[in-house]
């Protein structure tokens, strides 16, 4: 009995909890205040899940108070971005964001870029596993590959929004393989359910997404993977690279958080070492284990120098597919 | 018998007062959520979760739950009273529901509209219970040459709302058409119709559209009457329950509601509009009295709510057995069920059956308290109605205009709603349908991307659409709802012609 009724006072305390919103901050002896999160993204996408979750671990930290996530959802971030550059200064403020949005704003000749804000880190990133259903002729890369070679338009790749992740990687494993990346037979989908569906329903040749969100289903027996993008095999899994299968790629769908162009350097000391703290913090570890995300964390100079070489490679993929000029 | 054991076992769970609780402020957050346009399930789900991240799975889902069959029930208020649909599945509702509503008859049909979701809902849930496994099996079977030849069985919903001038009709119809078309185009990623906008980049958002025509150009243009007509108020004429022939007419299209949407909510590009679009065509076509579709009748809102709700549980059916989300509501819900280290599929039935048997068994019990909940209310919404005109007109501009921004905080989004709310009220003088336009916008762009991707995956082979049995037997049916009703029409007129007097045989298209 003693159980149930504290059960019931819990619940009674959480109802009231959810009543007074759930953006009520405690004062404490945060370092940050009123940081605002920007998701450039609806509710419940990876952007999202990443702003939510860096609210929860910095304010169990005790590294920010009063944080606030805001969506501003549109156009693959690009709608979020132009707006956290043109936005008034007000409190602190950071942008989630990821390599979607690097496509986005070639594909979408965005008139702001990602030159316009500043590298805060880069967090977190997935691989990206190609598929094929449990009962697909196809055993192999290598055996997908020949197909590919031998008549490109036969082999329909799954995955992603166009001119997304999944795409560009599309188009690097025809470049690397030979093949005109334009000849790619590419169906873009919404990505998420419409994906898994199309997969293992087997509407398409292969899909490509993120390891993680097809991981069930090859325990489940439904779905092969026959590559992954990672530079050695997954802890625990024996889908093998394709670098083994010989494409010589890596390639992880990253995110990261950025910072105002007009962000002083006093200011860019106390988010970089608020978030440092975070992701260093078993509370966030144990976040990405339950998520299957990969820890990619890069400070600021290296972040930078990464996004460079990385604007690089997605902005040629995109115009040897032909989706940019 | 398993099944029911097990079923046995989820109520146990589900009927203790704690998981109660839950239960009871999930379907009261849910019904608010759908009152209010621009708030969904989906983001009061993820706004929640990271309050929810101390509380036990079990409690957590079973509040989610009642979060998503609460926003169904609803979403039905506002189409009905105000004809501001809250949701896109409940779009088709304002039709008929409104034009009730204005003859007095709100109650009646806030009552059909809340028994025909229980009805669905109860029904639905016993088929998420016992087939979800055969229903996720037909969801697969659905590639894009099959979901093509869906969305044009759909589309022939148009010619029940087409109104008696086929020009107008079409008109309106290819103006929602060219409305879809805005934005990026999902397979190649390039901008279409948008000017240059970014935020037309994403496309302009059905509920905006739908708001607009239906609730700003409709108010818009009884206001600019206003003078000259005299006062009638809106209020309840006679009983606020429904009669013995309101019964006879809802009891059929709840349960044809129903075997519509609970399959289609099931596919993962189903969506919840195209049932109730389905439902509204069938009713129409079967009804004794199919002329007063349009204007209140009372099949075409048991019908296409019932639809709506059933899909809500046919969504759960791949999310459950396979880890499949079918739309925004289910993806966060996966979001939630990773929080707690879950994972859908078949082995969560196995690995936690008191989360997945009490979450199902929660799903009848919130049914339950929805109607509780509900059709007492129905009582207090009508007395909207008796709001004085000009008031009531004023608070439904307003209440859509915060509906329309609380969508995406975007600006843009005002001015279209009310670009579109003027062209409505230019269609409404004009004596131009609304209904097609608003079937075109929804169906125009996921039939375009669903021809392209069959189309791109068969290499330029058309005939996917007819070797495909599921696609060929649905472009069948769509072809005989279409030239069906003229041959008969024609075989009536040559009958009357030949001195044979059939009344009543004669149909609207």
């Amino acid at each position: 009995m003693g159980s149930r009724h504290t059960g019931l006072y819990k619940a009674v305390l959480a109802a009231a909890a959810i009543a007074a919103g759930t953006l009520a901050a405690t004062p404490s002896l945060a370092e940050l205040k009123g940081l605002e999160i920007i998701a450039p993204a609806s509710p419940g996408g990876g952007w999202d899940q990443h702003a939510r979750t860096l609210q929860q671990v910095l304010q169990d930290q005790k590294l920010a108070s009063g944080i606030q996530v805001a969506n501003i959802p549109g156009a693959g971030g690009t709608i979020g971005l132009a707006q956290f550059v043109t936005a008034k200064k007000r409190s602190p403020a950071i942008l989630v964001g990821g390599q979607i949005m690097l496509g986005a704003i070639v594909m979408n000749k965005s008139a702001v870029t990602l030159d316009q804000v500043k590298p805060l880190a880069r967090l977190t990133g997935e691989y990206t596993a190609i598929v094929v259903p449990a009962d697909s002729p196809i055993k192999s890369f290598g055996e997908l590959l020949a197909k590919f070679k031998a008549d490109p338009g036969s082999v329909s790749w799954g995955g992603g929004s166009a001119g997304g992740s999944d795409q560009i990687l599309a188009g690097l494993i025809a470049k690397a393989a030979g093949v005109d990346p334009a000849k790619v037979n590419y169906v873009a989908t919404a990505g998420g359910g419409e994906l898994l569906a199309s997969a293992l329903g087997g509407h398409v040749t292969l899909g490509m997404g993120g390891y993680n969100e097809f991981a069930p289903q090859f325990q489940a027996g439904k779905l092969r993977a026959i590559a992954v993008s990672a530079p050695q095999r997954l802890a625990g899994r024996d889908t093998p690279t394709l670098k083994e299968q010989g494409v010589d790629l890596e390639f992880v769908n990253w995110r990261g958080v950025f910072a105002q162009a007009g962000a002083k350097p006093a200011e860019m000391k106390e988010l970089q070492e608020a978030l440092a703290k975070a992701v260093a913090s078993p509370e966030w570890q144990d976040i990405l284990k339950q998520r299957g995300w990969i820890d990619q964390y890069q400070p600021a100079d290296q972040f930078a120098a990464f996004l460079k070489d990385e604007r690089a490679r997605i902005e040629g993929t995109l115009k040897d597919i032909g989706l940019t000029r | 018998m398993d099944t029911l054991a097990a079923l046995g076992n989820g109520f146990l769970v589900a009927l203790t007062p704690y998981n109660l609780l839950w239960s009871a402020i999930g379907v009261t957050v849910g019904t608010a959520v759908g009152v209010l346009p621009g708030i969904g399930p989906a983001l009061t789900v993820a706004l929640l979760l990271p309050v929810t991240y101390h509380l036990e799975p079990t409690s957590a889902f079973i509040m989610f739950a009642g979060i998503y069959y609460g926003a169904m029930y609803g979403g039905s208020t506002t189409s009905i009273l105000l004809n501001a649909p809250g949701e896109s599945g409940s779009i088709v509702t304002a039709i008929d529901g409104h034009a009730m509503a204005r003859q007095g008859r709100g109650a009646q049909a806030l009552a059909t509209a809340a028994i025909g979701s229980f009805v669905a809902g109860t029904i639905a849930t016993a088929a998420l219970t016992f087939v979800a496994p055969l229903m996720v099996k037909l969801a697969l079977l659905f590639g894009p040459a099959e979901y093509f030849a869906l969305m044009i069985l759909a589309l022939t919903t148009v010619t029940a709302v087409l109104g008696n001038s086929l020009a107008r009709g079409l008109g309106s119809l290819f103006l929602g058409l060219a409305l879809g078309l805005v934005g990026i185009d999902m397979q190649t990623g390039q901008a279409r119709l948008a000017f240059g906008v970014p935020e037309l980049l994403d496309g302009i958002d059905t509920v905006v559209v739908a708001v607009g025509l239906f609730a700003v150009g409709e108010t818009l243009y009884v206001a600019s009457r206003y003078r000259f007509e005299t006062e009638e108020i809106f209020a309840l004429k006679g009983s606020k329950w429904m009669s013995r022939e309101d019964w006879s007419r809802s009891w059929k299209p709840w349960l044809r509601g129903t075997l519509l949407g609970f399959p289609i909510g099931a596919l993962p590009a189903g969506g919840s509009e195209i049932p109730t679009f389905l439902s509204y065509l069938v009713e129409k076509r079967l009804a004794k009295k199919p002329e007063e579709f349009g204007h209140g009748a009372i099949e075409a809102v048991a019908g296409p709510e019932a639809a709506n709700n059933a899909s809500a549980a046919g969504v759960l059916a791949p999310l459950l057995s396979l880890g499949l989300p079918t739309s925004a509501t289910a993806a966060i819900m996966l979001a939630a069920f990773q929080q707690y280290g879950l994972q859908p599929g078949p082995t969560l039935f196995d690995s936690n059956p008191e989360l997945v048997w009490g979450m199902i068994a929660s799903l009848y019990v919130g049914n339950v308290l929805l109607l509780l909940l509900n059709l007492p209310l129905v009582g207090m919404w009508v007395k909207l109605l008796v709001i004085p005109r000009p008031w009531l007109y004023a608070g439904i501009l307003v209440f859509s205009t915060l509906g329309a921004y609380t969508l995406n905080n975007n600006v843009v989004d005002l001015v279209i709603l009310w670009g579109i709310g003027l062209v409505g009220f230019g269609m409404r003088v004009l004596n131009v349908p609304v209904a097609p336009c608003v079937v075109g916008l929804i169906l125009g762009p996921l039939a375009e991307q669903q021809f392209r991707r069959a189309l791109a995956i068969s290499q330029g082979d058309p005939t996917v659409f007819v070797s495909h049995p599921i696609s060929a037997v649905l472009l069948a049916v769509a072809v005989l709802l279409v030239v069906g009703p003229l041959l008969l029409r024609r075989r009536n007129r040559n009958a009357a012609a030949g001195g044979t007097d059939r009344p009543g045989t004669t149909s609207t298209v």
